[in-house]
This record gives C-alpha cells, structure tokens and sequence, in this order.
C-alpha cells in the first residue's frame, strides 16, 4: 500500500514540479474561454446559454494537453519497464499514474470553470453544479486519456493522435455534464439524473480504464 | 429513367456517392491485391520460395552444431513462415 | 474457423470463393437496383425520396456490422491470438469507414429533402457520426506505429474500448437528443416499412453485405501476402548478407 502511495505521490510531484503543466492547461483553458465570444459576438443571452457546453469542451480539450505525458517520461528513462516488474499490478500503476493527472490537471480545471462562467455569463445558480460536475467527469476524462496515453506511447504526432482517438470516446461525459450544468442554469428539468449518471461514467472508468491502460502499455513495452 | 419526383436530384447524388465510393474502394483494394500477388510471383521467380526457407530450415536443423550463418539467419526467419502458431509474433 | 488458421490454408480458400462470391455480389447489387429503380413504389409520405433508403440503411447496416466484426476479430487476436485475426482487424477497418462515410452522406442527402437542412443532429446521425471518429481512429493508430505486430494489439485494445463504449454512446446520444429535440423526427416510411419497401431493401442488403465480405476477403488476401513479401525479402537481405 506505501508503495502505491509513494508512487502517486511521486507523480503528483513531478508534474507539479515540471513547471507549468498545471499552469498551461489553465492558461489554455483561459485562452480558449476568452476567444469563444472574440468569435461569436457580445450577445450575453447567446453565451449563457452555450457556456456549459463551451466550459466543458474546453475542459476536454485542456485535459488532452498534458494527457500524453502521463506515461511518457517513466517510458523515455526506463522507470516504466522497472514499474511494470514491481510488486504493483500494471493496472494499479496505470490507475496512480491516471489519479496524478486529476489531481494536477483535471481538479485544478474544474475548480477554475465557474472563474471562466464568468466571462460567459453563467447564470449564477449553475456555478455550485457546474464545479460539482466537473469534479465528478474529470476523473473519468483523466483514466480514459490514459489509455491513449498508452496505446500511443512513444509515437511521433502522439499527442494529435491521442486527442482523434480519446474524443470520440468522450462524448457521453460530455453530453452528461453538460446536461446537469444546463439543467441547474435554465431548469425546469432537475440536473440529478445526469449527474448521477456522470458519476456512474466515472466510477466505470476508474476500474476498467486501468485494465486497458496497462494492457496498451504491455504493447508498447513489448 | 423512371420518374422520381420533385427531390430527384437528391435521390441520383445519394445513389452516385454510393457508387463512387464503393467503385473507388473496389479499385483500391483490388490493384493492391493484384500488387502483391504481382511481387510474390517476382520473388518466387528469383528463386526464394518458402520451399528454399524450408530446405534451409531442414539443414540447419540436422547441423545442429553449425554456426554457418545463412542457415542461422534463414531459421529465425523461416520458421514463423512455416507453423501458423510461430507465426505470432510476426503477425 | 480453426481451418482458416492457416494463412496458406486460407489463401487456397480465398482463392476459390472470390470469383464466385464476386459474381453473386453484383448479381444481387444488380437485381437490388433494378427493384429500387423500376418496382419499388413511392412512400405515401416521403414520394420517391424514400429509394434513400436503398442505399442509406445497408450502409449503416454494414457500418456497425464492420465495427463488430473488427470488435470480435480484436478479441480473437488478443485472447485467443487467432493468427489471421489481425489481418482481419486491420483490413475490416477501411471497407467499415467507407460505409460509414456513405450512410453519412445519404444520411444527409435524405435529410436535406426531408428535413430542409443537410444535417440534423439527430440520434442516429450523430451516433455515425460518433463512429466515423471511431474507424478513423482505428486507421490512424494503425498507420501510427510501424511495428506490426504492436500496432495489431494497440489497435485491437483500441477496438475493443471503442466497441464497449459504443452502446453507452449511443444511449448518451439518443438521450441527448430527446433532450434536445421534442419534436418527432420524420422515420423512413413512418414506423412500419411497407412490404413492397422491404424486398428492395433486403436484396440491396444482402448484396452490400456480399460486397464487404468479397472486399474483406480480397484485403486480407492483400495483407497476407504483404507480409509474405515483407518476410521473403528480409530473407533475401540476410542471405546476401551471409553470402
């Protein structure tokens, strides 16, 4: 048990460490926020009604930022190799090393959306929901970028190919969070049923990403 | 031709994309087929058949002591040609 | 099944059922056509527009039939490493994206009559859609990594989570859409098809699903001998090299 509570703190660290993989998936979640209305106008009614919906694809896209260095370095210095012959299940490497990367770049994007409602006139009911909903869907968001973390461990272009084969897969977190935001900010329908849902999403995703993870980087290992 | 309404154009766009794209699959995988049964029909006109890897294979086999390396070379490769269970870790 | 095991074995076969399955394929293509075109009545609600359907529903037919047969052929390659069930993954994958591709096309093409727009969110749109990215994502993580037999098991785990999340994907999209869309969505020929309907669409079925097997059959054809080529020249390289 130490060992896999050294091994997710060692993770949380390093990534805190690099400089700047927190800070850029913030900054690009920023960025992007900021030129949705450069490039559809002023209108406030507009964006309250498309900000859950552009909140929660910018989180996506943010999270893919540093998804492909989930695994990458421990691959490139051969501590992967040493990882995968220790007395931690491949699975269970797989699952720390996809729990680091919420703690650092999913939870951080969640706790910073309702600055970014903001900008996008959210109404003010939906901020409680909004940062609720993304704390429950980022887990999933981390554990499903793993597996393309692994299945494109080591490739030329890995980032791009990352994001063309984990979106696709992403769509029911999505559509999920983005219902339960909407549903607390313009009602009548109660945004519980698809954020217990999300939940359920990201619960599955916690155990059975593991296994696809750790088969993918049996792949690349071999 | 037989009359189809109002939408006609629609239903001949649907039809013709329908037939290019299975038209321009067919001329894919057919001149790709034809492509390589073209290089191995070459390559067993050079002589280097599965039956000369298995001769070799054969030699190598029986001179088990040998270190000559065309046989030592040829029994790696051969052998996942021969056996579809050797041939696992090729495929 | 374990009598097509061996790639030889499999070629002898191929060999001799190509030509036939080519023949009953355009056969049927034929007669499914000429049934579409000079028998099939117009839709009491749709008029001619309907033929779409023809051509729309044995492409997404054979779209999620290709995505399975890739999901099954994963399967057999990573538990049971079938030897041929890579080949089978790998060449399904392109013949499968273009019937997507065309059930998305005529998707849109029927829309544009029926609904007034080119493209509609809809469930079962969207869900093409959804598996569109997924074969393009398949042919990408193939073409992406050089090393066959990592690129097989990649892209066969690929495959699989893919096909896992496909119905909770689509229960995601069906639920969105309802969400979104109140309003019925026009279904091809109201919710029972009339019989004069369906035997154009059965004969253009089955001949569509006769193409992807001959298609299929051929691409692996391809692909085995590919390899062979591959192998019988890496031999030739060592043994001038030994020579």
């Amino acid at each position: 048990m130490s060992s896999a509570v050294a091994l997710f703190r060692r993770d949380v660290m390093l990534a805190w460490r690099e400089g700047g993989t927190t800070g850029t998936a913030l900054g690009f979640y920023l960025v992007v926020v900021a030129i949705i209305p450069l490039g559809l106008g002023p209108d406030l009614n507009l964006l309250s009604r498309i900000a859950p919906g552009v909140l929660w694809v910018a989180l996506l896209l943010a999270s893919l930022l540093s998804a492909d260095r989930i695994f990458h370095n421990d691959y490139e210095d051969g501590s992967l190799d040493i990882l995968a012959m220790g007395p931690l299940p491949l699975e269970l490497v797989a699952a720390l090393k996809s729990l680091a990367h919420w703690v650092t770049t999913g939870v951080p994007l969640a706790l910073m959306a309702p600055v970014l409602g903001l900008l996008l006139n959210l109404p003010i009911e939906a901020y409680p929901l909004l940062m609720l909903s993304m704390l429950a869907g980022t887990p999933a968001v981390s554990f499903v970028a793993a597996i393309g973390a692994a299945l494109t461990l080591g490739l030329r272009r890995s980032g791009v190919l990352l994001a063309l084969l984990v979106l696709p897969l992403y769509v029911p977190v999505l559509i999920f969070g983005v219902a339960t935001v909407s549903a607390a900010s313009v009602g009548p329908a109660s945004p519980w049923p698809p954020f217990l849902i999300l939940c359920a999403l990201s619960l599955a995703s916690l155990v059975l990403a593991p296994i696809a993870s750790a088969a993918a980087l049996r792949t690349a290992m071999r | 031709m037989p009359d189809l309404g109002p939408h006609a154009a629609f239903i001949w766009a649907a039809y013709g994309v329908t037939l290019v794209a299975v038209v321009a699959l067919v001329v894919v995988i057919v001149s790709d087929d034809r492509r390589q049964r073209r290089l191995i029909a070459e390559l067993e006109r050079q002589g280097l058949t599965r039956r000369s890897a298995k001769a070799a294979t054969a030699k190598a086999a029986t001179a088990k002591t040998s270190t000559a390396k065309p046989a030592a070379s040829a029994k790696p490769k051969s052998a996942p040609v021969k056996t579809p269970r050797a041939r696992k870790p090729k495929a | 099944m374990w009598n097509l095991a061996n790639p030889t074995q499999f070629l002898s076969i191929a060999d001799r059922i190509i030509p036939w399955l080519a023949g009953l394929t355009f056969l049927l293509l034929g007669i499914g056509l000429y049934l579409a075109f000079f028998v099939a009545p117009p839709d009491y609600q749709q008029g001619e527009t309907v033929k779409i359907m023809f051509v729309h529903v044995p492409a997404a037919w054979l779209a999620m039939f290709g995505y399975t047969l890739i999901a099954a052929a994963s399967i057999g390659s990573l538990v049971w490493r079938h030897p041929l069930a890579d080949v089978a993954a790998k060449t399904a994958a392109p013949i499968g994206a273009t019937f997507t591709f065309v059930a998305l096309v005529t998707g849109s093409l029927w829309g544009k009559p029926m609904w007034g727009t080119y493209w509609v969110w809809d469930a079962r749109l969207t869900s093409m859609l959804v598996l569109f990215l997924l074969y393009l994502g398949l042919i990408a993580l193939w073409q992406s990594i050089e090393e066959p037999g990592r690129a097989g098991r990649a892209a066969a785990i690929l495959a699989i989570v893919g096909f896992i999340n496909v119905p909770i994907i689509k229960f995601s999209v069906d639920w969105w859409n309802t969400l979104h869309q109140p309003a019925s969505i026009f279904r091809a020929g109201g919710p029972t098809i009339d019989p004069s309907l369906l035997t154009p669409l059965f004969v253009m079925a089955a001949g569509f699903t006769l193409l992807f097997v001959l298609l299929h059959l051929i691409a692996m054809r391809a692909e085995i001998l590919r390899r062979r080529v591959h192998a019988l020249r890496q031999m030739h390289v060592e043994h001038a090299a030994a020579a």
